[in-house]
Protein backbone atom coordinates (compact mmCIF):
# COMPACT_ATOMS: atom_id res chain seq x y z
CA UNK A 1 0.00 0.00 0.00
CA UNK A 2 1.42 3.33 -0.83
CA UNK A 3 1.22 6.52 -2.68
CA UNK A 4 0.04 4.85 -5.83
CA UNK A 5 -3.04 3.44 -4.24
CA UNK A 6 -3.42 6.53 -2.18
CA UNK A 7 -3.75 8.54 -5.36
CA UNK A 8 -5.66 6.07 -7.38
CA UNK A 9 -8.27 5.28 -4.80
CA UNK A 10 -8.52 8.84 -3.81
CA UNK A 11 -9.63 9.56 -7.30
CA UNK A 12 -11.88 6.64 -7.22
CA UNK A 13 -13.28 7.99 -4.01
CA UNK A 14 -13.89 11.37 -5.53
CA UNK A 15 -15.67 9.80 -8.44
CA UNK A 16 -17.67 7.39 -6.40
CA UNK A 17 -19.15 10.15 -4.41
CA UNK A 18 -19.73 11.96 -7.65
CA UNK A 19 -22.67 9.94 -8.76
CA UNK A 20 -24.62 11.20 -5.80
CA UNK A 21 -26.39 13.67 -8.03
CA UNK A 22 -28.89 11.10 -9.01
CA UNK A 23 -29.76 10.33 -5.45
CA UNK A 24 -29.61 13.89 -4.24
CA UNK A 25 -33.29 13.92 -3.53
CA UNK A 26 -32.70 11.25 -0.92
CA UNK A 27 -31.11 13.64 1.51
CA UNK A 28 -32.31 11.54 4.37
CA UNK A 29 -30.40 8.54 3.07
CA UNK A 30 -27.80 7.43 5.59
CA UNK A 31 -24.29 8.36 4.46
CA UNK A 32 -23.07 4.77 4.25
CA UNK A 33 -25.99 3.76 2.05
CA UNK A 34 -25.30 6.81 -0.06
CA UNK A 35 -21.67 5.85 -0.48
CA UNK A 36 -22.59 2.32 -1.41
CA UNK A 37 -25.23 3.30 -3.96
CA UNK A 38 -22.93 5.78 -5.57
CA UNK A 39 -20.03 3.37 -5.52
CA UNK A 40 -21.95 0.76 -7.40
CA UNK A 41 -23.25 3.22 -9.90
CA UNK A 42 -19.89 4.77 -10.69
CA UNK A 43 -18.03 1.48 -10.85
CA UNK A 44 -20.59 0.41 -13.36
CA UNK A 45 -20.08 3.49 -15.49
CA UNK A 46 -16.32 3.12 -15.38
CA UNK A 47 -16.47 -0.49 -16.48
CA UNK A 48 -18.76 0.34 -19.37
CA UNK A 49 -17.34 3.55 -20.74
CA UNK A 50 -14.86 2.58 -23.42
CA UNK A 51 -13.89 6.18 -24.13
CA UNK A 52 -12.75 6.75 -20.59
CA UNK A 53 -10.97 3.41 -20.48
CA UNK A 54 -9.11 4.34 -23.63
CA UNK A 55 -7.79 7.46 -22.00
CA UNK A 56 -10.27 10.09 -23.12
CA UNK A 57 -9.23 12.70 -20.59
CA UNK A 58 -11.71 15.27 -21.80
CA UNK A 59 -14.62 12.98 -21.19
CA UNK A 60 -13.30 11.90 -17.84
CA UNK A 61 -12.75 15.48 -16.76
CA UNK A 62 -16.27 16.42 -17.85
CA UNK A 63 -17.70 13.52 -15.93
CA UNK A 64 -15.75 14.42 -12.83
CA UNK A 65 -16.62 18.10 -13.09
CA UNK A 66 -20.29 17.45 -13.64
CA UNK A 67 -20.82 14.68 -11.14
CA UNK A 68 -18.37 15.27 -8.32
CA UNK A 69 -18.40 18.94 -7.65
CA UNK A 70 -21.91 19.19 -6.25
CA UNK A 71 -21.13 16.54 -3.65
CA UNK A 72 -17.84 17.72 -2.36
CA UNK A 73 -17.49 20.67 -0.12
CA UNK A 74 -14.37 22.16 -1.65
CA UNK A 75 -14.59 25.26 0.47
CA UNK A 76 -14.39 23.16 3.61
CA UNK A 77 -11.63 21.01 2.11
CA UNK A 78 -9.58 24.05 1.28
CA UNK A 79 -10.15 25.47 4.72
CA UNK A 80 -8.83 22.26 6.28
CA UNK A 81 -5.83 22.18 3.98
CA UNK A 82 -4.95 25.82 4.67
CA UNK A 83 -5.45 25.48 8.41
CA UNK A 84 -5.02 28.45 10.66
CA UNK A 85 -3.97 30.78 7.84
CA UNK A 86 -7.49 30.53 6.44
CA UNK A 87 -8.66 33.20 8.85
CA UNK A 88 -6.21 35.76 7.54
CA UNK A 89 -7.47 35.32 3.98
CA UNK A 90 -10.07 37.76 2.65
CA UNK A 91 -13.32 36.41 1.25
CA UNK A 92 -11.99 36.94 -2.26
CA UNK A 93 -8.76 35.12 -1.45
CA UNK A 94 -10.70 32.25 0.08
CA UNK A 95 -12.69 31.93 -3.12
CA UNK A 96 -9.50 31.93 -5.18
CA UNK A 97 -7.89 29.32 -2.98
CA UNK A 98 -10.91 27.02 -3.14
CA UNK A 99 -11.11 27.37 -6.89
CA UNK A 100 -7.44 26.60 -7.49
CA UNK A 101 -7.37 23.75 -5.00
CA UNK A 102 -10.45 22.27 -6.62
CA UNK A 103 -8.80 22.38 -10.03
CA UNK A 104 -5.67 20.74 -8.65
CA UNK A 105 -7.55 17.90 -6.98
CA UNK A 106 -9.91 17.26 -9.85
CA UNK A 107 -7.21 17.19 -12.51
CA UNK A 108 -4.74 15.13 -10.54
CA UNK A 109 -7.17 12.56 -9.43
CA UNK A 110 -9.20 12.20 -12.56
CA UNK A 111 -6.00 11.38 -14.40
CA UNK A 112 -5.07 8.83 -11.78
CA UNK A 113 -8.50 7.29 -12.18
CA UNK A 114 -7.52 6.05 -15.60
CA UNK A 115 -5.47 3.35 -13.90
CA UNK A 116 -8.59 1.93 -12.35
CA UNK A 117 -9.51 -1.64 -13.34
CA UNK A 118 -11.09 -4.49 -11.42
CA UNK A 119 -11.33 -3.41 -7.83
CA UNK A 120 -14.38 -4.07 -5.71
CA UNK A 121 -15.55 -1.92 -2.82
CA UNK A 122 -17.00 -2.95 0.50
CA UNK A 123 -18.78 -0.29 2.50
CA UNK A 124 -18.85 -0.92 6.22
CA UNK A 125 -22.20 -0.30 7.89
CA UNK A 126 -22.37 2.90 9.87
CA UNK A 127 -24.19 3.38 13.13
CA UNK A 128 -25.62 6.84 12.71
CA UNK A 129 -26.59 8.51 15.97
CA UNK A 130 -29.65 10.75 16.10
CA UNK A 131 -28.77 14.30 15.07
CA UNK A 132 -25.26 13.38 13.97
CA UNK A 133 -23.89 15.82 11.37
CA UNK A 134 -20.29 14.67 10.96
CA UNK A 135 -19.47 11.07 10.16
CA UNK A 136 -16.80 8.87 8.69
CA UNK A 137 -17.88 6.17 6.28
CA UNK A 138 -15.32 3.38 6.15
CA UNK A 139 -14.83 1.35 3.02
CA UNK A 140 -12.34 -1.20 1.78
CA UNK A 141 -11.05 -1.64 -1.72
CA UNK A 142 -10.65 -5.30 -2.47
CA UNK A 143 -8.27 -6.06 -5.29
CA UNK A 144 -7.02 -9.34 -6.67
CA UNK A 145 -3.52 -10.26 -5.53
CA UNK A 146 -3.13 -7.47 -3.01
CA UNK A 147 -4.22 -6.64 0.48
CA UNK A 148 -7.38 -4.53 0.91
CA UNK A 149 -7.00 -0.78 0.93
CA UNK A 150 -8.70 1.27 3.58
CA UNK A 151 -10.62 4.21 2.11
CA UNK A 152 -12.58 6.47 4.44
CA UNK A 153 -14.82 9.40 3.64
CA UNK A 154 -15.59 12.16 6.08
CA UNK A 155 -18.98 13.68 5.43
CA UNK A 156 -20.69 16.63 6.96
CA UNK A 157 -24.39 17.33 6.88
CA UNK A 158 -25.27 20.85 5.85
CA UNK A 159 -28.18 22.58 4.20
CA UNK A 160 -27.40 20.81 0.94
CA UNK A 161 -27.35 17.36 2.52
CA UNK A 162 -24.30 15.20 3.22
CA UNK A 163 -21.12 16.41 1.60
CA UNK A 164 -17.65 14.95 1.60
CA UNK A 165 -14.94 17.11 3.10
CA UNK A 166 -12.12 14.60 3.36
CA UNK A 167 -11.00 11.40 1.70
CA UNK A 168 -8.52 9.29 3.64
CA UNK A 169 -6.68 6.58 1.75
CA UNK A 170 -4.81 4.06 3.87
CA UNK A 171 -4.60 6.60 6.62
CA UNK A 172 -3.40 9.43 4.41
CA UNK A 173 -5.78 12.36 4.15
CA UNK A 174 -5.84 13.79 0.65
CA UNK A 175 -6.67 17.13 2.20
CA UNK A 176 -4.50 17.57 5.25
CA UNK A 177 -1.54 16.15 3.37
CA UNK A 178 -1.26 19.61 1.83
CA UNK A 179 -1.30 21.42 5.14
CA UNK A 180 2.44 21.75 5.75
CA UNK A 181 3.12 22.70 2.15
CA UNK A 182 0.44 25.36 2.19
CA UNK A 183 1.65 26.74 5.50
CA UNK A 184 5.17 27.00 4.12
CA UNK A 185 3.87 28.82 1.02
CA UNK A 186 1.96 31.29 3.17
CA UNK A 187 5.01 31.91 5.36
CA UNK A 188 7.01 32.71 2.25
CA UNK A 189 4.61 34.70 0.11
CA UNK A 190 1.45 35.25 2.10
CA UNK A 191 -1.98 34.06 0.98
CA UNK A 192 -1.39 35.56 -2.45
CA UNK A 193 1.82 33.59 -2.72
CA UNK A 194 -0.08 30.38 -2.09
CA UNK A 195 -2.70 31.31 -4.68
CA UNK A 196 0.06 32.02 -7.20
CA UNK A 197 1.77 28.69 -6.48
CA UNK A 198 -1.47 26.82 -7.00
CA UNK A 199 -2.12 28.67 -10.24
CA UNK A 200 1.38 27.90 -11.46
CA UNK A 201 0.96 24.25 -10.56
CA UNK A 202 -2.38 24.04 -12.34
CA UNK A 203 -0.98 25.67 -15.46
CA UNK A 204 1.96 23.26 -15.43
CA UNK A 205 -0.42 20.32 -15.18
CA UNK A 206 -2.42 21.59 -18.13
CA UNK A 207 0.75 22.09 -20.16
CA UNK A 208 2.02 18.61 -19.29
CA UNK A 209 -1.34 17.14 -20.21
CA UNK A 210 -1.53 18.75 -23.63
CA UNK A 211 2.10 18.03 -24.42
CA UNK A 212 1.41 14.33 -24.11
CA UNK B 1 22.20 -2.82 -4.03
CA UNK B 2 20.19 0.18 -3.35
CA UNK B 3 16.75 1.62 -3.29
CA UNK B 4 15.73 5.15 -3.57
CA UNK B 5 12.59 7.15 -3.81
CA UNK B 6 10.20 8.20 -1.18
CA UNK B 7 7.39 6.39 -2.88
CA UNK B 8 9.29 3.17 -2.75
CA UNK B 9 9.85 3.43 0.93
CA UNK B 10 6.31 4.53 1.50
CA UNK B 11 5.02 1.58 -0.34
CA UNK B 12 6.28 -1.26 1.78
CA UNK B 13 8.72 -0.98 4.59
CA UNK B 14 9.60 -4.56 3.90
CA UNK B 15 11.57 -3.59 0.86
CA UNK B 16 13.79 -1.14 2.64
CA UNK B 17 16.27 -3.63 3.93
CA UNK B 18 19.15 -3.00 1.71
CA UNK B 19 22.39 -1.33 1.20
CA UNK B 20 23.75 -1.36 4.67
CA UNK B 21 27.15 -1.36 3.17
CA UNK B 22 26.39 1.76 1.19
CA UNK B 23 25.81 3.79 4.32
CA UNK B 24 29.27 5.15 4.50
CA UNK B 25 30.78 7.84 6.59
CA UNK B 26 30.18 10.20 3.70
CA UNK B 27 26.56 10.33 4.77
CA UNK B 28 27.55 11.39 8.25
CA UNK B 29 29.41 14.34 6.85
CA UNK B 30 26.38 15.44 4.84
CA UNK B 31 24.22 15.01 7.90
CA UNK B 32 26.35 17.24 10.07
CA UNK B 33 26.55 19.88 7.38
CA UNK B 34 22.80 20.00 7.10
CA UNK B 35 22.23 20.94 10.69
CA UNK B 36 23.25 24.53 10.32
CA UNK B 37 19.92 26.14 9.41
CA UNK B 38 16.86 26.70 11.61
CA UNK B 39 13.98 25.14 9.67
CA UNK B 40 10.52 26.29 10.66
CA UNK B 41 8.79 22.92 10.58
CA UNK B 42 9.06 21.32 14.01
CA UNK B 43 8.40 17.85 12.65
CA UNK B 44 11.26 18.21 10.23
CA UNK B 45 14.19 19.87 11.99
CA UNK B 46 16.64 18.21 9.61
CA UNK B 47 14.92 19.57 6.52
CA UNK B 48 18.08 20.85 4.89
CA UNK B 49 19.79 17.50 5.07
CA UNK B 50 16.59 15.67 4.23
CA UNK B 51 16.00 17.64 1.07
CA UNK B 52 19.54 17.01 -0.08
CA UNK B 53 19.14 13.31 0.58
CA UNK B 54 15.77 13.31 -1.13
CA UNK B 55 17.30 14.80 -4.27
CA UNK B 56 20.09 12.27 -4.13
CA UNK B 57 17.60 9.42 -3.87
CA UNK B 58 15.47 10.88 -6.65
CA UNK B 59 18.48 11.18 -8.90
CA UNK B 60 19.50 7.62 -8.24
CA UNK B 61 15.97 6.51 -9.00
CA UNK B 62 15.94 8.36 -12.31
CA UNK B 63 19.24 7.02 -13.59
CA UNK B 64 19.17 3.50 -12.23
CA UNK B 65 16.25 2.05 -10.34
CA UNK B 66 13.33 3.37 -12.35
CA UNK B 67 14.75 2.35 -15.72
CA UNK B 68 15.47 -1.15 -14.43
CA UNK B 69 11.96 -1.37 -12.97
CA UNK B 70 10.50 -0.25 -16.29
CA UNK B 71 12.43 -2.95 -18.09
CA UNK B 72 11.19 -5.52 -15.59
CA UNK B 73 7.65 -4.28 -15.95
CA UNK B 74 7.83 -4.58 -19.73
CA UNK B 75 9.64 -7.90 -19.91
CA UNK B 76 8.01 -9.94 -17.15
CA UNK B 77 4.34 -10.90 -17.50
CA UNK B 78 1.95 -9.86 -14.74
CA UNK B 79 1.35 -13.30 -13.19
CA UNK B 80 5.09 -13.71 -12.73
CA UNK B 81 5.39 -10.26 -11.21
CA UNK B 82 2.59 -11.06 -8.76
CA UNK B 83 4.40 -14.30 -7.93
CA UNK B 84 7.60 -12.43 -7.14
CA UNK B 85 5.73 -9.93 -5.01
CA UNK B 86 3.97 -12.76 -3.14
CA UNK B 87 7.25 -14.57 -2.62
CA UNK B 88 8.81 -11.63 -0.82
CA UNK B 89 5.60 -11.06 1.10
CA UNK B 90 5.81 -14.63 2.32
CA UNK B 91 9.46 -14.25 3.25
CA UNK B 92 8.45 -11.33 5.44
CA UNK B 93 5.42 -12.90 7.09
CA UNK B 94 7.29 -14.55 9.95
CA UNK B 95 8.77 -11.23 11.02
CA UNK B 96 5.35 -9.64 10.68
CA UNK B 97 4.00 -12.33 13.01
CA UNK B 98 6.79 -11.81 15.53
CA UNK B 99 6.06 -8.10 15.59
CA UNK B 100 2.38 -8.74 16.14
CA UNK B 101 3.35 -10.97 19.03
CA UNK B 102 5.62 -8.28 20.45
CA UNK B 103 2.68 -5.89 20.22
CA UNK B 104 0.51 -8.28 22.20
CA UNK B 105 -1.66 -9.24 19.23
CA UNK B 106 -1.56 -13.02 19.57
CA UNK B 107 -4.46 -13.62 17.21
CA UNK B 108 -2.85 -11.64 14.44
CA UNK B 109 0.46 -13.38 15.06
CA UNK B 110 -1.20 -16.78 14.73
CA UNK B 111 -2.80 -15.55 11.51
CA UNK B 112 0.62 -14.58 10.14
CA UNK B 113 2.25 -17.87 11.06
CA UNK B 114 -0.70 -19.67 9.48
CA UNK B 115 -0.16 -17.64 6.34
CA UNK B 116 3.51 -18.56 6.27
CA UNK B 117 2.76 -22.28 6.62
CA UNK B 118 -0.01 -22.31 4.05
CA UNK B 119 1.69 -20.14 1.47
CA UNK B 120 5.02 -21.94 1.80
CA UNK B 121 3.37 -25.27 1.09
CA UNK B 122 0.10 -24.95 -0.79
CA UNK B 123 1.28 -21.67 -2.22
CA UNK B 124 4.44 -23.27 -3.59
CA UNK B 125 7.21 -21.43 -1.72
CA UNK B 126 5.05 -18.36 -1.38
CA UNK B 127 4.56 -17.71 -5.07
CA UNK B 128 0.79 -17.85 -4.61
CA UNK B 129 -0.99 -16.09 -1.80
CA UNK B 130 -3.40 -18.90 -1.08
CA UNK B 131 -3.83 -17.79 2.52
CA UNK B 132 -5.47 -14.52 1.50
CA UNK B 133 -7.99 -16.44 -0.57
CA UNK B 134 -8.71 -18.46 2.54
CA UNK B 135 -9.40 -15.33 4.52
CA UNK B 136 -6.08 -15.01 6.34
CA UNK B 137 -5.43 -11.36 5.73
CA UNK B 138 -1.93 -10.08 5.10
CA UNK B 139 -0.69 -7.65 7.73
CA UNK B 140 1.77 -4.83 7.55
CA UNK B 141 4.05 -4.77 10.57
CA UNK B 142 7.66 -3.90 11.26
CA UNK B 143 9.78 -3.15 14.27
CA UNK B 144 9.28 0.60 13.97
CA UNK B 145 5.56 0.03 14.44
CA UNK B 146 6.26 -2.21 17.40
CA UNK B 147 8.33 0.56 18.99
CA UNK B 148 5.43 2.93 18.31
CA UNK B 149 3.04 0.56 20.04
CA UNK B 150 5.37 0.44 22.99
CA UNK B 151 5.07 4.18 23.27
CA UNK B 152 8.33 5.30 21.69
CA UNK B 153 7.81 8.72 20.10
CA UNK B 154 8.50 9.07 16.41
CA UNK B 155 11.13 11.78 16.73
CA UNK B 156 12.29 13.83 13.80
CA UNK B 157 11.60 12.96 10.19
CA UNK B 158 14.69 11.79 8.34
CA UNK B 159 15.33 10.88 4.73
CA UNK B 160 17.90 8.12 4.74
CA UNK B 161 20.20 7.68 1.81
CA UNK B 162 18.93 4.79 -0.30
CA UNK B 163 16.20 3.81 2.18
CA UNK B 164 14.15 6.98 1.85
CA UNK B 165 11.68 8.41 4.40
CA UNK B 166 11.82 7.34 8.02
CA UNK B 167 11.52 8.88 11.42
CA UNK B 168 14.18 8.53 14.09
CA UNK B 169 12.12 5.77 15.67
CA UNK B 170 11.57 4.01 12.37
CA UNK B 171 15.28 4.25 11.65
CA UNK B 172 15.91 2.30 14.82
CA UNK B 173 13.21 -0.11 13.76
CA UNK B 174 14.83 -0.47 10.37
CA UNK B 175 18.09 -1.64 11.90
CA UNK B 176 16.27 -4.46 13.64
CA UNK B 177 14.23 -5.22 10.53
CA UNK B 178 17.39 -5.56 8.46
CA UNK B 179 18.94 -7.90 11.00
CA UNK B 180 15.77 -9.98 11.11
CA UNK B 181 15.34 -10.06 7.34
CA UNK B 182 15.66 -13.69 6.14
CA UNK B 183 17.33 -12.48 2.97
CA UNK B 184 20.14 -10.99 5.07
CA UNK B 185 20.97 -14.45 6.35
CA UNK B 186 21.34 -16.05 2.94
CA UNK B 187 25.00 -17.09 2.96
CA UNK B 188 25.63 -17.28 -0.75
CA UNK B 189 26.48 -13.74 -1.72
CA UNK B 190 25.35 -13.81 -5.38
CA UNK B 191 22.03 -15.34 -4.34
CA UNK B 192 21.58 -12.78 -1.60
CA UNK B 193 22.35 -9.90 -3.91
CA UNK B 194 20.04 -11.25 -6.59
CA UNK B 195 17.20 -11.56 -4.08
CA UNK B 196 17.80 -8.05 -2.82
CA UNK B 197 17.91 -6.62 -6.31
CA UNK B 198 14.80 -8.45 -7.36
CA UNK B 199 12.90 -7.29 -4.29
CA UNK B 200 13.75 -3.67 -4.96
CA UNK B 201 12.94 -3.86 -8.64
CA UNK B 202 9.66 -5.63 -7.97
CA UNK B 203 8.60 -3.07 -5.40
CA UNK B 204 9.61 -0.17 -7.62
CA UNK B 205 7.79 -1.63 -10.61
CA UNK B 206 4.57 -1.73 -8.61
CA UNK B 207 4.88 1.99 -8.07
CA UNK B 208 5.45 3.01 -11.67
CA UNK B 209 1.82 3.97 -12.36
CA UNK B 210 1.82 6.41 -9.45
CA UNK B 211 4.79 8.48 -10.57
CA UNK B 212 2.80 10.84 -12.77
CA UNK B 213 0.01 11.27 -10.25
CA UNK B 214 2.42 12.35 -7.55
CA UNK B 215 4.12 14.80 -9.86
CA UNK B 216 0.74 16.31 -10.63
CA UNK B 217 -0.60 16.37 -7.10
CA UNK B 218 2.36 17.80 -5.26
CA UNK B 219 3.25 21.46 -5.06
CA UNK B 220 6.39 20.36 -3.31
CA UNK B 221 7.12 16.69 -3.87
CA UNK B 222 9.47 16.46 -0.92
CA UNK B 223 6.88 17.78 1.53
CA UNK B 224 4.06 15.81 -0.04
CA UNK B 225 5.88 12.54 0.43
CA UNK B 226 7.08 13.49 3.90
CA UNK B 227 3.59 14.28 5.13
CA UNK B 228 2.07 11.22 3.51
CA UNK B 229 4.76 9.08 5.15
CA UNK B 230 4.08 10.54 8.59
CA UNK B 231 0.32 10.13 8.25
CA UNK B 232 0.69 6.63 6.94
CA UNK B 233 2.95 5.50 9.75
CA UNK B 234 0.60 6.88 12.36
CA UNK B 235 -2.20 4.97 10.72
CA UNK B 236 -0.21 1.73 10.58
CA UNK B 237 0.77 1.87 14.23
CA UNK B 238 -2.89 2.04 15.13
CA UNK B 239 -3.76 -0.65 12.59
CA UNK B 240 -6.01 1.63 10.62
CA UNK B 241 -7.83 3.37 13.45
CA UNK B 242 -5.66 6.21 14.72
CA UNK B 243 -7.13 8.64 17.21
CA UNK B 244 -8.89 11.34 15.27
CA UNK B 245 -6.84 14.49 15.00
CA UNK B 246 -8.36 17.88 15.57
CA UNK B 247 -8.26 19.12 12.02
CA UNK B 248 -8.61 22.77 12.85
CA UNK B 249 -5.95 23.02 15.50
CA UNK B 250 -3.08 25.05 14.23
CA UNK B 251 -0.10 24.85 16.52
CA UNK B 252 2.18 21.86 16.61
CA UNK B 253 3.94 22.08 19.91
CA UNK B 254 7.04 20.06 19.32
CA UNK B 255 10.28 21.22 20.83
CA UNK B 256 13.00 21.27 18.25
CA UNK B 257 16.44 21.27 19.81
CA UNK B 258 16.19 18.08 21.89
CA UNK B 259 14.71 16.37 18.88
CA UNK B 260 17.62 17.35 16.72
CA UNK B 261 20.06 16.14 19.32
CA UNK B 262 18.19 12.88 19.67
CA UNK B 263 18.01 12.47 15.92
CA UNK B 264 21.70 13.08 15.47
CA UNK B 265 22.53 10.58 18.12
CA UNK B 266 20.22 7.92 16.80
CA UNK B 267 21.30 8.33 13.22
CA UNK B 268 24.93 8.38 14.19
CA UNK B 269 24.65 5.12 16.04
CA UNK B 270 22.56 3.64 13.26
CA UNK B 271 25.29 4.32 10.77
CA UNK B 272 27.91 2.85 13.05
CA UNK B 273 25.84 -0.25 13.67
CA UNK B 274 25.25 -0.69 9.96
CA UNK B 275 28.86 -0.23 9.11
CA UNK B 276 29.84 -2.76 11.77
CA UNK B 277 27.28 -5.33 10.79
CA UNK B 278 28.42 -5.31 7.24
CA UNK B 279 32.10 -4.90 7.78
CA UNK B 280 33.02 -8.31 6.43
CA UNK B 281 30.93 -8.76 3.29
CA UNK B 282 30.83 -5.09 2.41
CA UNK B 283 33.07 -5.26 -0.61
CA UNK B 284 31.11 -8.09 -2.21
CA UNK B 285 27.77 -6.44 -1.57
CA UNK B 286 27.93 -4.19 -4.57
CA UNK B 287 25.05 -3.52 -6.93
CA UNK B 288 24.57 -6.32 -9.35
CA UNK B 289 23.39 -4.31 -12.30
Amino acid sequence: MGIRNFIRFGVLGLCLIAGTGVVAQQQETAPDILVRNVTERVLDTLRRDKDIQNGNNEKLMRLVEAEILPHFNFNRMTQLAVGRDWRQASAAQQRQLSEEFRILLVRTYSNALLGYKDQRIEVKPLRLAQGETDVTVRTQIMQPGARPIQLDYSLEKGTGGWKVYDVVVAGVSLVTNYRETFAAEVRQGGIDGLVRSLQTKNRANVAAGSAK
Amino acid sequence: MMMSTGQVSLHLCAIGRFARSALTTGCLVGLLAACAGAPPNPKDPLEGFNRAMFSFNEGLDQVLIKPVAQGYDAAVPLPARIGVSNFFGNVGDLWVGINNLLQGKGGDAANDVGRLLINSTLGILGLFDVASEMGLERHDEDFGQTLGRWGVGEGAYVVLPLFGPRTVRDTGGLVVDVIADPVSSVDDVPTRNTLRALRIVSARAELLPSDKAIEQAALDKYAYIRDAYLQRRRNLIHDGSPPREKLDSGALGIESDPVVAEAMQAIGSFLLVSADADAAPASSDQPTE
